[in-house]
Order: C-alpha cells, then sequence, then structure tokens
C-alpha cells in the first residue's frame, strides 16, 4: 500500500516506513540510542531527500526516545542531574554546529563531510567500543582473574567545581560532562543525528558512569537535543514531514518498547559488543559508498547553488 | 482587378490558415492528490476536423505532456584521493519536472528539426540550457545525464507509436502520470503533423493538486512553520507516551 509524502513530494510504501520505525526503535530501547545515525541513512536510502530524511528522522527520534527514557525511568535508570548538565553543554554545541552547517552548505560540500564524519566517528567509536567489550568478555570468562574497578580515578577527578550524581555513584567536576555534552551536540547538528552514539561511549568510558544509568541519562538528554532540531529544522527549511514522521513514529514507539523489555534481559557486555558491532556495519557501509565507483556519477538537485 | 485580388485572397486563406485542425479532450483535467494517492492515468483523446480532402502525405499525431519547471543543478562526481565527491557542476536554467511524448511514428521521421526548434517538442529541447558550456567544458554530457536519470525515475518518457490512430482521424492516447508528482498545471499539448512539419496545434491543461489532509500539512508547514514544528513534536512525544502507557497495561 502506497502513501503520498505531502512535503517530500513522493509516494512510498506505508509497511516500509513502519518497518524502519520498528527496526530503529526497537535497536533505540535496547541501546540507548536515539536511532538516528540508522534511520537518517536508511531513508536516504528509500529515496527519501536528505533535507527532509535528516529532520524527519529527528521528530521520530523524540518519540522513540520519550518512549525508551519512560521504560528506562519504571527501572530508575535516569541520572537527572547529570542529564542536565549534558543538556546544558549539548545546547551550546549544537548551536555551533547549527552554524558551521550553514558555512559548509555554502561551500557546497556538506554531503562529503557528513560521510566522512560519519565514517571517522561511528568507525573510531565501534572499534573502541568492540576492543573494551571483548576484553571484558574475556575477563569475566577467567575463573579468579582480577575484578576490574567499573572506574578508575584520573585527571578528571581534580578538576574544580565538583558535583555529586547520586544515581551514577560519582562525585566528579561539572567540566568534563558539560564538554561531553558541547561535543556530542555539536557533532549531532552536523550529522542530523540525536548523538546517543556518541554520548554512550563518552558516559561509559570518560565519565565512568554505571552501564545501568547511561542508557536512560542518554535518551533523556535526546529528548531535548532532537526537539530542538526538529522545530528547528521546521522553521528555517520547512522540512519535516508530518506523515512520514508519523508512520516512522508509530512503528519506533511500539519498537522502543521491545526493546526496552529485552536490554534487561541481556548482560551489559553483550549489549555493548551487539551496539558496537551495528556502529562498525554503519560505518563500513558508508565508507564503501565513498571508496567505490558510483553507478551514476551524475546526480541532480533542484535549485541553483547560491 | 479587385474582383481577381479577392478571389485570390479567399483562395489563399484556407491554405494559410489550416485545412485540418484538431478536436481534442481529456479525461480528467484535474488530478488531486491524496494520501493513498498512486499515480493517475489520463485519457487523451480526439479527431481530425477537415473543411476540404485531406491533402497527400501521411498525417501524424505527437502528444506531449509537460510538468511544472524548475532550475536545477547537475552535479558530477570525480575520484579525488582515492574517495567519490562532487567536484564539476552544471546549472540548468530550467527544466520540466515531468515530461512525456507519445506519437504515432519514429519522432525522427514525423517532425522537421526547424518544427522541433520552434515548438520544442523532443526531450532536450524541453530543457532550457541557455549558456552550460561556460560552465563546464563538457557541458553537454551533463545535459544527457540529466535525461539519463529522469528517464530511469520514469519522470522523462519518449513512448513512440503509443498514440492510436483510426484513419487518420480519430486518435487516442493513454498518459500515465506517475505517483511522484509535482504539484502545479500540467501542460498537454497535441500536434499534427505532415511531412515534417506541424499542421496544427492546441493546447490544454491539467491542475494537479495536493487535496485533502496533503493539502492541510502543506500548507501548515508553510504559513505556520513554527505551529507545524510544535505539532510535530506534540504527535511525538503523545505517541512515545502512549506507547509506554500502553506496554504497561499490555504487561499487568
Amino acid at each position: 500500500m502506497q502513501i503520498f509524502l505531502p512535503i517530500a513530494d513522493i509516494s512510498v510504501n506505508l509497511f516500509l516506513l513502519l518497518g524502519i520505525g520498528g527496526v530503529v526503535g526497537f535497536l533505540s530501547g535496547l541501546f540507548g540510542v536515539g536511532g538516528g545515525f540508522l534511520i537518517t541513512p536508511l531513508l536516504f536510502f528509500i529515496g527519501i531527500p536528505p533535507a527532509i530524511a535528516v529532520a524527519t528522522g529527528a521528530n521520530q527520534v523524540v518519540a522513540s526516545s520519550v518512549s525508551g527514557v519512560l521504560a528506562q525511568l519504571k527501572r530508575k535508570a535516569v541520572d537527572f542531574p547529570m542529564g542536565f548538565v549534558l543538556l546544558a553543554g549539548g545546547m551550546v554545541g549544537s548551536a555551533s554546529g547549527v552554524w558551521v552547517f550553514a558555512r559548509l552548505t555554502a561551500a557546497g560540500q556538506v554531503d562529503l563531510f557528513v560521510q566522512l564524519s560519519y565514517v571517522l566517528f561511528l568507525g573510531l567509536i565501534g572499534l573502541t567500543m568492540f576492543w573494551e567489550s571483548l576484553n571484558a568478555l574475556r575477563r569475566t570468562r577467567k575463573v579468579g582473574a582480577p575484578i576490574r574497578r567499573s572506574h578508575t580515578h584520573n585527571w578528571v577527578h581534580g578538576l574544580p567545581f565538583k558535583m555529586k550524581f547520586r544515581a551514577s555513584g560519582l562525585y566528579i567536576s561539572v567540566l568534563p560532562p558539560l564538554a561531553v555534552g558541547a561535543l556530542v551536540g555539536f557533532l549531532a547538528a552536523i550529522m542530523g543525528v540525536g548523538g546517543g552514539f556518541i554520548m554512550v561511549p563518552a558516559m561509559i568510558y570518560f565519565l565512568g558512569m554505571p552501564t545501568k544509568v547511561v542508557i536512560g541519562t542518554s535518551l533523556f538528554q535526546i529528548i531535548f537535543v532532537t526537539a530542538f532540531t526538529t522545530v528547528m529544522h521546521a522553521v528555517t527549511a520547512n522540512t519535516v514531514d508530518m506523515m512520514l514522521a508519523v508512520l516512522l513514529i508509530l512503528g519506533g514507539v511500539i519498537g522502543a518498547q521491545v526493546g526496552a523489555q529485552v536490554s534487561g534481559k541481556l548482560k551489559a557486555e553483550q549489549l555493548r559488543i551487539l551496539l558496537s558491532l551495528l556502529v562498525l556495519g554503519v560505518a563500513f557501509k558508508i565508507a564503501l559508498d565513498l571508496l567505490l565507483r558510483p553507478s551514476e556519477l551524475y546526480t541532480i538537485t533542484p535549485g541553483l547553488l547560491p | 482587378m479587385i474582383r481577381v485580388l479577392l478571389f485570390w485572397c479567399l483562395a489563399c486563406l484556407p491554405a494559410a490558415a489550416a485545412t485540418e485542425d484538431i478536436v481534442a479532450g481529456l479525461s480528467q483535467n484535474r488530478v488531486s492528490i491524496t494520501a493513498d494517492f498512486e499515480g493517475s492515468e489520463i485519457l487523451i483523446y480526439g479527431a481530425v476536423r477537415r473543411t476540404a480532402p485531406a491533402p497527400e502525405g501521411q498525417l501524424h499525431v505527437i502528444i506531449t505532456v509537460e510538468g511544472p519547471s524548475a532550475p536545477i543543478t547537475v552535479r558530477k562526481k570525480d575520484r579525488t584521493a582515492g574517495i567519490w565527491i562532487n567536484r564539476e557542476s552544471v546549472q540548468i536554467a530550467s527544466a520540466p519536472s515531468f515530461y512525456a511524448i507519445a506519437t504515432t511514428g519514429h519522432l525522427k521521421d514525423i517532425l522537421s528539426e526547424t518544427e522541433n526548434l520552434r515548438h520544442q517538442i523532443t526531450i532536450p529541447r524541453a530543457i532550457r540550457a541557455v549558456g552550460i558550456s561556460q560552465q563546464a567544458g563538457n557541458a553537454p554530457e551533463f545535459l544527457e545525464a540529466l535525461i539519463r536519470v529522469r528517464e530511469s525515475e520514469d519522470k522523462y518518457r519518449l513512448s513512440e507509436r503509443s498514440v492510436q490512430f483510426t484513419q487518420a482521424t480519430l486518435f487516442r492516447s493513454d498518459v500515465v502520470l506517475p505517483a511522484n508528482l509535482t504539484e502545479g498545471l500540467y501542460r498537454v499539448r497535441i500536434f499534427l503533423t505532415r511531412d515534417g512539419q506541424v499542421v496544427d496545434r492546441i493546447e490544454r491543461q491539467i491542475n494537479v493538486r495536493k487535496e485533502g489532509l496533503e493539502r492541510f500539512l502543506f500548507n501548515l508547514s508553510r504559513d505556520q512553520p513554527l505551529i507545524y514544528g510544535f505539532l510535530s513534536l506534540l504527535i511525538a512525544v503523545v505517541a512515545g507516551y502512549a506507547a509506554s502507557a500502553g506496554f504497561r497495561l499490555f504487561k499487568r
């Protein structure tokens, strides 16, 4: 069954959209990532114009994050103070990211930049996470191996403005979370994603937060960043397609609930290995598109160059 | 003397004006794009009206359907440092969003190049690409690429011998409008040709418009973008909450 999308101006299969929403929602609930880094390339792939895919993807991420965060709230797995600190950094980063994005659009190389940052960040994070969780799995298998502490003290703990984050069991300076928030917000605005796939590893490896609160807190923060992005795109470029968003959301919220249920049953290390494989897969696919000779060298864009 | 002149004038007039002209209609002159729009088939039919016996030479019919035009940019990827990136680009002043040609014979045989130039019938002629040769060394390649890409998307279409023409008088043709339609006025042109020369032509219009929910959402996104943005957010938050609440009930 086909459905016509009023803003994208194209006709797409209804069940395909529900399916994409469902799969991405499932992964979002499972890993605590917004799913933007998956939904945006998937929408490109089925022929949605990139600008509309980015804006509408952000809208869908709002819904799946709300759904996911509510499931996490029930398990008391959201660290609100930490969420707000990250968010404060995120807004600053996002605003500067939007500015850089506009500069690149004027230069005409924004697609390339987005693809390169996808490959670079997804590849880097995927590899680190894969390596770390592989080691962790090996350690748990060995009987009598030394128990690894959840986090070790390093220079991060010597910074001023310390604050207590009860749910995370941390007493650290607010500067590192602010910096993480700003960096993720910046990348999120440029890559058109929520940034969970960078946020989650940064929280685990850099801030030393326990995995069980990472997912809920990351989702909480993503809601606000993507909500901001959605309204901004709707106002500046009219690129949010509500019809497309509703269908993606419908599949997505259900998927997110199922994903959150499943995530409670899996071990943290297994979860991390799966997420790292997924991230590596997407990075590999985008790298391949850049490296292989495309079947059609020419592309058509409506409108004239500025 | 005056009588002779008058006689000549009368004799010349019908020859200058056509002795054959087209009477035509469309099965619909309005296409509504609704949520479940899957494309539309338009029947274009008509007849040749004659005030005198048909002259020598075979008569042919050419029908074109043309969507609203817009400027576009064609970019070409090149390999730089191992990766394929957009390098050269050519800007085309105006290209139709949709263009279909249906004829009774091979276009080359039934239409002379001068008539094609005058009426801009074939696909390359329908695209207004003035001054592109200054933008890139191989500008014609960009034009060919545009046509190739749009043909593969079924947006540009040449169907020779697809018009049914009975006894050089009655003709009909079905033109399929795809699901991915751009809103606007579509121009339908019907040409009657003999020996490559256009004998008569008429023009009709099809109004393609979004209707219902599609119309409402489109207008809202343009007229009240802030409200539209917040409405999108509200839907997202409510849907997220509803799914979560629903699952809690379901688990009990």
